[in-house]
């Protein structure tokens, strides 16, 4: 899967619950909570459908390496290849 | 504490204001207690504040700062014609000027009236309209998206200040604060002087703004060393955000007034950076939320292993009940119970408590504090009457008089009147009396949702929905969440014309987020043909839960057209 390809289904599943975010206006490198304006429930529905989409464990403990846009599709590429 | 019972016994309100200095006329204001009179006692070198920030970075304010910092603050203020009694509001994360503006804010003798920071535009402004919000403290970036569209429909509000930019109709605050003085004569406050403006959600209708006043300090005081067990010196954690009213009774002014040092993290919940904190900032005293314990419990044990809390002397949580098991998880993993506590934002300080003197029943919200009357209810048509036998359900009612009651919902005095009945203050919520005298919460008497701690109004969320061009009613209720207590749902029918679909669903879902932000807007949305509604054509609220929770329908004698 290419970089391009997770970035497609992050974009996909970051819509689902913050449809209302222009991609265009937003820090790809900035907090992911505030760029998106999501909180920590809508966090972790993110998670759980990336988890799902990717077949991946994300654990608790990796969820400081996924606090920006950049940073969380970094670490999905990581985990798929 | 030692003994409850003893302490029950001997305890009187009047004893309690002799634990706060007040003015040698009578007058009483918060600010000073919380900063002033620990620099009088000498202790202007002790941490007041520990700031973390997003990076981790750690930034320290002593007593003797935060006394110059809010000083200027207060100066600034009255440069800018804000006088006595007039509303500052904040608009902010957790940083550090949050804290420095409340208290300045109080020292000037203006009314402080904190803003959740992920509230969108539309609760924004209805909070600011109905408070007559004069000035603002917020960044550039809230500034830009949230309140700039507004500013038309604030015609009361002439000055914003902003703590990290500089904008057209906005000042930084920086160099305001540089130039301003660092003395100040803190604002000779009467204790009946309104100190603090909170909102709170309604079944129907606007939010409520509930008046405190500065007399409040003495209950926020009393209960920080009664229930949360605060000491002087004591490293504390609050984990709410000021724009609720737990992170302002006991994130900002309880810990202060109690001389403790405050650790406030800027950051979002994170599990391994809470167990960091609370292991490396060696904190004493916890207070937190069931939706952040959950989430603790979810994460394992594996993800505590390397830490240690030798510190830790009491942990307490409130926002919606404890569920047992997680005050028991708090047994296992920290070697003492979460204690649970129960009090609203009319209440303004801790009313029910687990003490840390009396032991916990894991489940049960605790007793009343000393100088409390709690009882359980039953409002007929001759009023509140009392339910003394054991656990009968009813609503949580409060006899009235302690100092941090409400003095009012603002501009709204019918329905204030409408919370007390028989000499009760009628809290909303149901609950049972055990044969010990502990409380049991049982669920809310209306149909407020419990999201994360925080109360949300349906019929807030309702407005904003029907808004959109394509929707011609909506019902908003809670359904339970596992972790969050309960999340925002909403069931909507479509005007003619309009086809349900996922775009469309999406469509509604970023209309309700973009004006109500993610902390209100609803989580699920889902597409109706019609909703079950009474003969007058009200919207049955009630039956569309009871049917989500798989619940007998109740009553439905008045159910004129279902929901299909």
């Amino acid at each position: 899967m290419t970089n391009q390809d997770i970035r497609k289904i992050l974009v996909e599943e970051l819509h689902r619950i913050a449809p209302d975010i222009v991609l265009d206006e937003i820090d790809p490198d900035g907090d992911l909570h505030d760029e998106f304006e999501i909180d920590s429930m809508d966090f972790l529905t993110l998670v759980t459908a990336l988890a799902k989409r990717f077949a991946l464990e994300m654990p608790e403990a990796d969820y400081p390496k996924m606090q920006s846009f950049n940073a969380l599709a970094d670490y999905l590429q990581d985990r798929k290849t | 504490m030692q003994d409850y019972d003893s302490i029950c016994e001997n305890f009187s309100w009047a004893e309690a204001r002799k634990l706060i200095d007040g003015f040698p006329d009578g007058g009483l204001n918060i600010a000073h207690e919380a900063i002033e009179r620990h620099l009088l006692a000498g202790h202007g070198d002790q941490i007041a504040l520990r700031w973390i920030a997003k990076s981790g970075d750690c930034t320290d304010f002593s007593y003797q700062q935060m006394s110059e910092l809010s000083n200027r603050f207060a100066n600034v203020l009255h440069a800018h014609g804000l006088e006595k009694g007039a509303r500052v509001y904040s608009l902010l994360g957790r940083v550090p000027d949050l804290y420095i503006a409340a208290l300045g804010t109080l020292k000037a003798g203006c009314v402080f009236c904190p803003l959740f920071s992920a509230f969108g535009p539309e609760p924004i402004h209805s909070r600011m309209e109905i408070g007559g919000a004069n000035a603002l403290i917020t960044t550039g970036r809230l500034y830009k998206h949230k309140i700039i569209a507004l500013r038309d429909r604030l015609p009361e509000l002439h000055t914003v200040l902003l703590i990290d930019d500089d904008m057209e109709g906005a000042e930084r605050l920086l160099p305001l604060m540089e130039k301003a003085s660092d003395r100040f004569e803190v604002a000779r406050t009467d204790a009946e002087d309104t100190a603090l403006l909170h909102f709170t959600s309604g079944t129907t209708g606007k939010p409520k703004g509930v008046v405190h006043v500065h007399e409040a300090v003495v209950a926020h005081h009393m209960t920080g060393r009664i229930a949360l067990d605060l000491k002087p010196g004591d490293t504390y954690w609050c984990t709410a955000d000021p724009g609720w009213v737990t992170g302002t009774s006991y994130g900002i002014i309880a810990p202060l007034t109690n001389r403790v040092t405050m650790i406030v993290d800027e950051a979002e919940f994170d599990v391994a950076r809470w167990y960091d904190i609370l292991a490396k900032e060696r904190v004493n005293v916890w207070y937190t939320a069931p939706t952040a314990i959950r989430m603790l419990m979810k994460a394992g044990r594996d993800a505590i292993a390397d830490h240690e809390f030798p510190a830790l002397r009491f942990m307490a949580s409130v926002g919606e009940p404890l569920n047992p098991e997680a005050v028991i998880w708090g047994n296992d993993v920290f070697g003492k119970p979460f204690h649970d506590n129960w009090w609203q934002t009319e209440t303004g300080g801790i009313m029910i408590a687990n003490f840390a003197s009396v032991t916990v029943k894991p489940g049960s919200m605790g007793k009343p504090l000393p100088g409390i009357a709690a009882g359980i209810v039953e409002v007929g048509e001759g009023g509140a009457k009392e339910l003394t036998k054991p656990m009968a359900i009813g609503e949580l009612a409060l006899r009235p008089g302690w100092p941090s009651m409400m003095r009012g919902y603002l501009h709204e005095e019918a329905r204030y009147r409408k919370c007390f009945s028989g000499g009760w203050y009628l809290s909303g919520d149901l609950a049972m009396r055990d044969d010990d005298g502990y409380f049991w919460f049982v669920g809310r008497s209306d149909d407020l949702i419990k999201s994360s701690g925080h109360l949300i109004g349906p019929f807030e969320v309702e407005s904003t929905l029907m808004e959109h061009d394509a929707v011609a009613e909506v019902a908003v209720i809670g359904v339970p969440d596992e972790t969050a207590g309960e999340r925002v749902k909403a069931y909507v029918a479509l005007k003619p014309g309009f086809e349900a679909s996922d775009a469309l669903q999406l469509e509604l879902l970023g209309h309700a987020r973009k004006k109500l932000g993610p902390a209100v807007a609803p989580k699920e949305i889902v597409f109706r043909t019609n909703l079950p509604k009474t003969r007058s054509g009200k919207i049955m609220r009630r039956l569309l839960k009871a049917r989500e929770l798989g619940l007998p329908e109740g009553d439905i004698s008045t159910l004129e057209s279902d929901e299909r």
